[in-house]
C-alpha cells in the first residue's frame, strides 16, 4: 500500500516519452496505472523512474482508419465499451472491454496498458490476437509495427524495446456477416480471466469460410487455436462440427500451462475446450 | 405512536455520520506530533531468529525508533490467552508481542519502525537484517498432532494445546446397535474474517500522568484495557481504550492483538502518539482466522431415519499460538452444540485444540456453532439418501418438539425455547418445497443438474450466564451494564459497556427506551465504546449485545419508570398504586387529563423542587444483568442451487431463510443481519478459504486470491421470520448477528450434493470450486 | 524528492507538495483531511476508496497524486453538505443499505457513477455496476434496494 520511492516526470507528448524512457534506464510507463501500480503498492515492482504519458492527448481515442478503426494507447476499457466505432467495426473487443474488472477499474485502466503488461490473464490481448490487430509503436528510431500475435513474448513480457511506446491499435473491420465473441470464466477474486475465448466465424454460403480463435489464461501468452480455426474451415457449424473442432484445442495447448490455487493446469485445458465450444457457439449464432 | 416503537423498522439513527463520510474510524484520527510505526513480519512459517540487526533502519529518513523483541524485555508481558477451558490439559505457551528466538508463522512480529510517516517506516523495514533459520512446517491440524511432526512450542508435545471431550448418553452402544451408520471427514477451511476496515491501534501516553489513551478497532474496548493493563502493566484506571467507529469485526476483533501492545509500546518509549493500521495484506497474514477444522464424524440411525447417535473426533487448528479466546470456540461453543434442534440421545465427541504453523485461530462470526451445524446438517443428509428419505422429512422426524421454557439435550445444556418443526415448516412453504422437488425431477429429465438443500439450526448466543462463563474457564464475566440518564428536558443518555460496530444498537436500545417510557427515539443518544465514559461491558460478539446489554437497558430504564410513576404520584397527590402509564404519560387512574410526561417526571427529579420524603433527586438508573441462560434462536433454510457438469460452476439461484430470534425490536435491523449472515456463511460454501501451502505461505494472501462474496455472485435472498419468545429474556429477544451464517453454509453445500447425487457425487471438500466440482464429477463418471 | 501539485477536491482548490509516490487516496485523507474516503485493501479489490475523479468513478488507491494534479476529485463529503443529503445517501440511510459503513462512501461513490451511466437499471444491473465494490456486512441485497430508490427519487423512472 505503500510504494517504493520513485522519480516522476510527466511527458507532454510520445517524442518526449520514448527521450525520457532513453534518458532513464529501468523507466516505465505510465498510462492508467491499473496494472503496473498494483505492483507497486506491494513493492513487487519498484521503477526508479515513472514516465507519465497519461495526459498526451493524441494517445486518446478511437478513430476510423482504413479498412477498420485504431484505437489510442490511452483509450480506456470504459470508452472501448461505449464507443459506436468500436461496436461497428470491432463489437467483439467492446463486449471484452465491458467485462474487464469493474466499472472504476474500466475508467481508468487503458488497452495500451493492459496489453503492454502481458498478463495471460487479460482479456484484451486475447480478442485483438483473434482480430488480428497490429501494435504501433514509435521509438527514437521512429515507427513500426507489431503484430498481436507477436507482440505478448512470455508472461508478463512484450516486444517493445525499453525506449519504445505504444501509441496506437489498428483493428480491422470483423467482416460483415461474420460472428464474434468472446466468453470468459472471470476469477471470482481478481476478475482476471481464468479462461478466456475469442472467436471470429465468417460465413459464406451456410459454410464457415474462414475462423480466428484465440484462447487467454491457459498458456504465457495468448494462444491460437490453429487446429480448432482448421476444423472449422469449410464445416456447416452445426452443434457437433462445434462439438468437434472445440475438443481439438487440446492440440494446440503445448505450453507451459497456468496454473494456480484456484484452477490448476488440467483444469484450464478442460475449460479452454469448453469456453472455446461456447464461443464457437455465440459467434455461430450471430454470423450470417 | 411511542408504544408501539418496539418492533418498528425505523430508519438507524446512526447512519447520518456515515453516508456522509464524517465518522471517525480508528485510521481518521490525527494527533499533534503523532508518528507511525509499520512492523516488520517474518517471511518464514517456522524458523529461529539467528540475529536481527536493526541498525541499518534507524539511520533512515524520517525514522524515530527501531525496535526489537528485545527491547520489549522487562517491559511488556507476554499476550494472554484468555479462556483457560478445565479438565482439558490446556497448555498456555509464551506468546511475546515481538518474537525474539523464534517466529511460528508468516506474519509474526520480528521489529517495529516508527516514523515520521508510513512511507518512510515502510522504506526502513526494509534495512532491518534478520537472519533465520528454517524449521519444518506444518500447517494441516492433523497432521500437526501426529508423532514426528515439527514441534512449534518446546513444551506442548504433538502440538496439542488441549484435548477436551463432550459425552452424554452411551455413543459407542447406539452404533453398535445401529441399522444405519454414516460417516464423513469434513474440513471446515480457515476463513479470513474480513472486515472491511482494517484493524488499527492509536497509543497516546501521558507520561506525567501514567495515562495511556488507546483508539483501537475493537469489538470490546473494556476487555482490551484489562488485557492492555495486563501486558503494559500500566494499571487499569490509567488506561483508556477508546473504540471510536469500528467497521465491522465478525469476531476478529475480540482479541488483544500483539500490534496494539506493540503499538502502546512505542507511544511510551517516545512519549509522542504512535499510529499503527494494517494493510489488508497483513490483516490476512496476522488477524486472526476461523474454523480450520478437520473433523472426523459419523452419525447412527435406524432403519427409519431416526438418530440415535454421534461420533466426532476434531483437530482444531490454533495457528502458531493461542489467541485471547481460541481454546473455548471449538469446545465450549461447538461440543455443546452437537444435538443441534434435534434428538440425539447418545453423543460423543473428543476436540484437539493443534497449534500448526498459521495465523492464529479464533472467534469468527458463529465461531464453533457453524462448525457443529455444518457437520450435523450434513450428516443428516448423509442418512436421508442412507435411508432413501427426503432429507427434509428426516429432518422433522428428529427435531425436538416445541417447548416453552426449557429443554435438556444430550449435551448438558438446557436450551430456553423452540419450536423447531414451525421454522422447517415455513421455510419448506415459503420455498415451495414440493414443487422445488418436482421443478428438480423436470429439470433432472433434463439433463440438467439442480439440487435442494435444506438445514435445520439451533444456535447459543447471548452469553452468558458468568457463572457459566467462570466454570467454562472465560477469564471474565458476560454481564453487561447500562446506565440511563435524562437530563433536565427530557433528552436521555444511555451508556453501554458493550460496543457495537455496524448492528444499530444506538437504534434499537433507544428503541426499547422509547417503548418504555415513551419518549421520542430522535430524544435518546446510546454512548458506548469509550471506556472512561461507559460502565463495564464485556463487548459486542456472540449475538449477546442486544440479548444481554439490550437487557440491561430494558432492566435500568424499568427502575427509570419506577422512580418516575412515585414520583408522579407524589405531584399528583395520589398514592403510587393508582398512577397508570401510558405512552409516556403517567395520571391518576381514571382521570387521564391529571398526567404527568415523562419530560415533566425529568425535569422536576433534576430540579428537585418539589421530590417525595426520602427520594434522591436526578432520574438516572443503571443495571447490571447477567443472564440466567443464554438464548437459543433457531431457524430453517432452504438453498436452489444448479451446477454446470461442463465445468463445474454454481449457481446459485434461490435462498430462502427462516430465522426466529424472539421478538424483533427492529425488523429492518434484523433482516439486515441475516442477510450480511446468510451471505458470509455462502462464502466459504462456495468460494472463501485461506489456502496455506506446505511452506506455510499464504497462498491466498489477498483479495486478489480469497474471492469475498460479491453483489453480481448472489440471488435475491428471502427471508422471513417466526417468534418464539426466550421465557428467561425481559424483552423476550435472543439474538440474530450470528444465525445466517451458521446456516446458510451446510445449506448451500447440500443443496449442491443434492445436485450432484445422482452423478455419482457425495461429498466434494469445501470450498465448492469449479475446479474441486468438475473433479468430484469426473472422478464419478471414472468410477472412482 | 517532492513535486508540487494542486487538484481541485470537491470544488476547492488542494494544493501540496508530495512525494511523487504518493496515492491519491492518502493525498485526499492526509493533505485535504477528508477521511471519508477509505483504504479497505491494497489490491484495488475492495472498492472503498472509491471516488470521482474527472467525473468518473476511480479507486483513489490506484492513482498516483502526481497523476491527478490539475484534476478535479469529489469525495463522499462533496455529494452533499452532510445535512441535506444526496438521493444516494438519503435512500442508503431509508433501505438500511449499511451496517458498519465502511464500504459505504465508496459504495455510494460507485452507486453515483452507476446511475449517471443508467438512471434507471434493473437489480442484476445494478449488482453487476457494483461488482468492483465489497461489502462484507450487508449481504448487498439492501444496498441494491437503495439503488433502486435511489434512481426512482432521481427521476430514473
Amino acid at each position: 500500500m505503500f510504494p517504493a520511492q520513485i522519480t516522476y516526470r510527466r511527458a507532454g507528448s510520445v517524442a518526449e516519452a520514448v527521450q525520457l524512457l532513453s534518458d532513464n534506464e529501468g523507466a516505465k510507463l505510465l498510462a492508467g496505472g491499473h496494472s503496473l501500480l498494483p505492483l507497486m503498492k506491494l513493492r513487487l515492482a519498484a521503477p526508479a523512474t515513472l514516465v507519465d504519458i497519461g495526459r498526451i492527448e493524441a494517445l486518446k481515442g478511437v478513430s476510423a482508419s482504413d479498412g477498420g478503426i485504431t484505437i489510442g494507447a490511452l483509450t480506456t476499457h470504459a470508452e472501448i465499451a461505449g464507443s459506436d466505432l468500436v461496436q461497428q467495426h470491432a463489437s467483439v473487443l467492446a463486449e471484452a472491454a465491458a467485462l474487464v474488472g469493474d466499472p472504476a477499474v474500466r475508467n481508468r485502466g487503458t488497452i495500451g496498458g493492459s496489453v503492454s503488461h502481458a498478463d495471460p490473464a487479460s482479456d484484451q490481448p486475447t480478442v485483438l490476437t483473434a482480430l488480428g490487430a497490429t501494435f504501433n509503436v514509435t521509438g527514437p528510431g521512429g515507427d513500426r509495427s507489431i503484430a498481436a500475435a507477436d507482440f505478448a513474448t512470455g508472461l508478463l513480457e512484450n516486444a517493445l524495446e525499453e525506449n519504445e511506446v505504444l501509441t496506437s491499435i489498428s483493428v480491422p473491420s470483423v467482416p460483415s456477416g461474420a460472428g464474434a465473441a468472446y466468453v470468459k470464466f472471470s476469477h471470482p477474486a481478481s476478475r482476471y480471466a481464468v479462461v478466456g475465448a475469442a472467436a471470429i466465424l465468417t460465413v459464406s454460403g451456410g459454410t464457415c469460410s474462414s475462423a480466428s480463435v484465440v484462447v487467454g489464461g491457459v498458456e504465457a501468452t495468448p494462444a491460437r487455436a490453429s487446429s480448432v480455426e482448421a476444423a472449422l474451415a469449410g464445416s456447416d457449424l452445426s452443434d457437433s462440427a462445434l462439438d468437434a473442432a472445440a475438443a481439438a484445442v487440446a492440440g494446440d495447448l503445448n505450453g507451459d500451462p497456468m496454473s494456480d490455487v484456484f484452477a490448476s493446469a488440467e483444469y484450464r485445458r478442460a475449460m479452454a475446450s469448453v469456453y472455446v465450444r461456447r464461443a464457437l457457439g455465440a459467434a455461430a449464432s450471430r454470423a450470417g | 405512536m411511542t408504544t408501539r416503537i418496539f418492533g418498528s423498522g425505523i430508519r438507524r439513527r446512526e447512519d447520518p455520520r456515515l453516508i456522509t463520510g464524517r465518522a471517525s474510524y480508528t485510521d481518521d484520527i490525527k494527533l499533534p506530533g503523532m508518528l507511525h510505526a509499520a512492523i516488520l513480519r517474518s517471511p518464514y512459517a517456522h524458523a529461529n531468529i539467528t540475529s536481527i540487526d536493526a541498525s541499518g533502519a534507524a539511520s533512515q529518513p524520517g525514522v524515530v525508533a527501531v525496535y526489537t523483541g528485545a527491547d520489549t524485555d522487562g517491559v511488556l508481558n507476554g499476550m494472554p490467552c484468555a479462556w483457560l477451558i478445565p479438565g482439558s490439559d490446556l497448555k498456555t505457551p509464551a506468546h511475546p508481542a515481538i518474537a525474539k528466538d523464534k517466529v511460528r508463522y508468516v506474519g509474526d512480529a520480528v521489529a517495529v519502525v516508527v516514523a515520521e510517516t508510513r512511507y518512510q517506516a515502510e522504506d526502513a523495514l526494509e534495512h532491518i537484517a534478520v537472519d533465520y533459520e528454517p524449521l519444518g512446517v506444518v500447517v494441516s491440524p492433523k497432521a500437526a498432532a501426529q508423532d514426528g511432526a515439527p514441534q512449534l512450542h518446546e513444551d506442548v508435545p504433538n502440538n496439542i494445546a488441549f484435548t477436551w471431550a463432550v459425552a452424554g448418553g452411551d455413543a459407542d452402544a447406539a452404533f453398535a446397535d445401529a441399522a444405519v451408520t454414516v460417516s464423513d471427514t469434513i474440513t471446515l477451511q480457515r476463513l479470513i474474517a474480513n472486515p472491511m476496515e482494517p484493524r488499527s491501534a492509536l497509543a497516546q501516553w501521558n507520561a506525567p500522568m501514567g495515562e495511556l489513551t488507546l483508539w483501537n478497532t475493537s469489538q470490546n474496548p473494556h476487555i482490551a484495557r484489562f488485557l492492555t493493563c495486563v501486558v503494559t502493566g500500566v494499571p487499569e484506571h490509567k488506561i483508556r481504550v477508546i473504540a471510536p467507529e469500528v467497521g465491522g469485526g465478525f469476531g476478529s476483533k475480540i482479541p488483544y492483538y500483539p500490534d496494539e501492545a506493540i503499538t502502546s509500546f512505542c507511544a511510551m518509549k517516545l512519549g509522542v502518539p504512535v499510529k499503527w493500521t494494517e494493510t489488508r495484506s497483513e490483516n490476512y497474514q496476522i488477524t486472526t482466522q476461523g474454523r480450520d477444522h478437520i473433523e472426523e464424524v459419523e452419525m447412527a440411525a435406524t432403519s427409519d431415519g431416526v438418530i440415535t447417535g454421534l461420533r466426532t473426533t476434531v483437530y482444531a487448528g490454533m495457528g502458531g499460538y493461542l489467541s485471547t479466546a481460541s481454546p473455548g470456540i471449538p469446545t465450549i461453543l461447538h461440543g455443546l452444540m452437537y444435538s443441534g434442534p434435534y434428538n440425539i440421545p447418545n453423543i460423543s465427541g473428543t476436540i484437539y485444540g493443534v497449534f500448526n504453523n498459521g495465523c492464529p485461530v479464533d472467534a469468527y462470526r458463529g465461531a464453533g456453532r457453524p462448525e457443529a451445524t455444518n457437520l450435523l446438517e450434513r450428516l443428516v443428509d448423509l442418512v436421508a439418501a442412507a435411508v432413501g428419505q427426503d432429507p427434509a422429512e428426516v429432518r422433522r422426524k428428529n427435531l425436538i418438539p416445541k417447548f416453552e421454557n426449557g429443554h435438556d439435550v444430550a449435551t448438558g445444556i438446557t436450551y430456553d425455547s423452540g419450536d423447531y418443526e414451525a421454522a422447517l415448516d415455513s421455510a419448506l412453504s415459503a420455498a415451495g418445497y414440493e414443487s422445488l422437488r418436482a421443478e428438480q425431477a423436470q429439470a433432472r429429465a433434463d439433463g440438467r443438474c439442480v439440487g435442494v438443500g435444506v438445514s435445520s439450526y439451533v444456535e447459543i448466543c447471548g452469553l452468558g450466564p458468568s457463572q457459566v462463563a467462570g466454570a467454562v474457564g472465560f477469564q471474565g464475566g458476560l454481564w453487561e451494564s447500562a446506565i440511563v440518564r435524562f437530563h433536565p428536558t427530557g433528552k436521555v443518555h444511555v451508556m453501554i459497556g458493550s460496543s457495537p460496530h455496524g448492528q444499530g444498537e444506538e437504534t434499537t436500545f433507544a428503541q426499547i427506551i422509547a417503548s418504555e417510557v415513551g419518549v421520542d427515539v430522535d430524544d435518546v443518544d446510546v454512548i458506548h465504546g469509550d471506556t472512561d465514559n461507559t460502565p463495564m461491558g464485556w463487548g459486542t460478539y456472540g449475538s449477546r449485545t442486544t440479548a444481554v446489554s439490550g437487557a440491561a437497558v430494558a432492566v435500568a430504564v424499568r427502575k427509570i419508570k419506577d422512580k418516575s410513576r412515585a414520583l408522579a404520584a407524589h405531584l399528583l397527590e395520589a398514592a403510587p398504586e393508582d398512577i397508570e402509564y401510558e405512552d409516556g404519560r403517567f395520571f391518576v387512574r381514571g382521570s387521564p387529563d391529571q398526567h404527568k410526561t415523562i419530560q415533566d417526571i425529568a425535569l422536576m427529579a433534576n430540579v428537585a423542587w418539589n421530590m417525595p420524603e426520602g427520594m434522591e433527586p436526578g432520574l438516572e438508573a443503571s443495571a447490571f444483568y447477567d443472564p440466567p441462560n443464554f438464548t437459543y434462536p433457531f431457524g430453517a433454510h432452504v438453498a436452489v442451487v444448479e451446477v454446470d457438469p461442463e465445468t463445474g460452476r454454481i449457481d446459485l439461484q434461490r435462498y430462502v431463510a427462516v430465522d426466529d430470534c424472539g421478538p424483533q425490536i427492529n425488523p429492518m435491523i434484523v433482516e439486515g443481519q441475516v442477510h450480511g449472515g446468510i451471505v458470509q456463511g455462502v462464502g466459504p460454501a462456495l468460494w472463501e478459504g485461506a489456502v496455506y501451502d506446505d511452506d506455510g505461505q499464504l497462498v491466498t494472501g489477498s483479495m486478489l486470491d480469497y474471492a469475498l462474496p460479491r453483489a453480481d455472485l448472489l440471488p435475491e435472498l428471502e427471508v422471513h421470520s417466526n417468534t418464539t419468545p426466550s421465557p428467561h429474556h425481559p424483552l423476550g429477544v435472543k439474538g440474530i448477528g450470528e444465525a445466517g451464517t451458521i446456516a446458510s453454509t451446510p445449506t448451500v453445500y447440500n443443496a449442491v450434493m443434492d445436485a450432484l447425487r445422482p452423478l455419482g457425487v457425495t461429498r466434494v471438500d469445501m470450498p465448492l470450486t469449479p475446479e474441486k466440482v468438475w473433479r468430484a464429477i469426473n472422478d464419478a463418471r471414472n468410477g472412482g | 524528492m517532492t513535486i508540487p501539485v494542486e487538484i481541485t477536491i470537491n470544488g476547492k482548490a488542494c494544493a501540496g507538495e508530495v512525494e511523487p509516490r504518493q496515492l491519491l487516496v492518502h493525498f485526499i485523507r492526509e493533505n485535504a483531511g477528508l477521511t471519508g474516503t477509505k483504504v479497505g485493501c491494497d489490491t484495488s479489490q475492495c472498492g472503498t476508496c472509491t471516488v470521482q475523479l474527472d467525473g468518473v468513478s476511480a479507486k483513489a488507491c490506484t492513482v498516483l497524486t502526481v497523476q491527478a494534479s490539475g484534476s478535479s476529485v469529489t469525495t463522499i463529503e462533496g455529494l452533499s453538505d452532510g445535512v441535506d443529503l444526496h438521493p444516494l445517501q438519503e435512500a442508503f440511510w431509508n433501505n438500511h443499505g449499511l451496517q458498519c459503513g465502511f464500504c459505504t462512501p465508496g459504495m455510494i461513490m460507485a452507486a453515483n457513477e452507476l446511475l449517471s451511466r443508467n438512471p434507471s437499471p434493473s437489480r442484476e444491473e445494478i449488482r453487476h455496476g457494483l461488482e468492483g465494490n465489497i461489502c462484507r456486512c450487508t449481504g448487498y441485497q439492501n444496498i441494491v434496494s437503495a439503488v433502486e430508490d435511489a434512481a426512482k427519487s432521481m427521476g430514473g423512472r
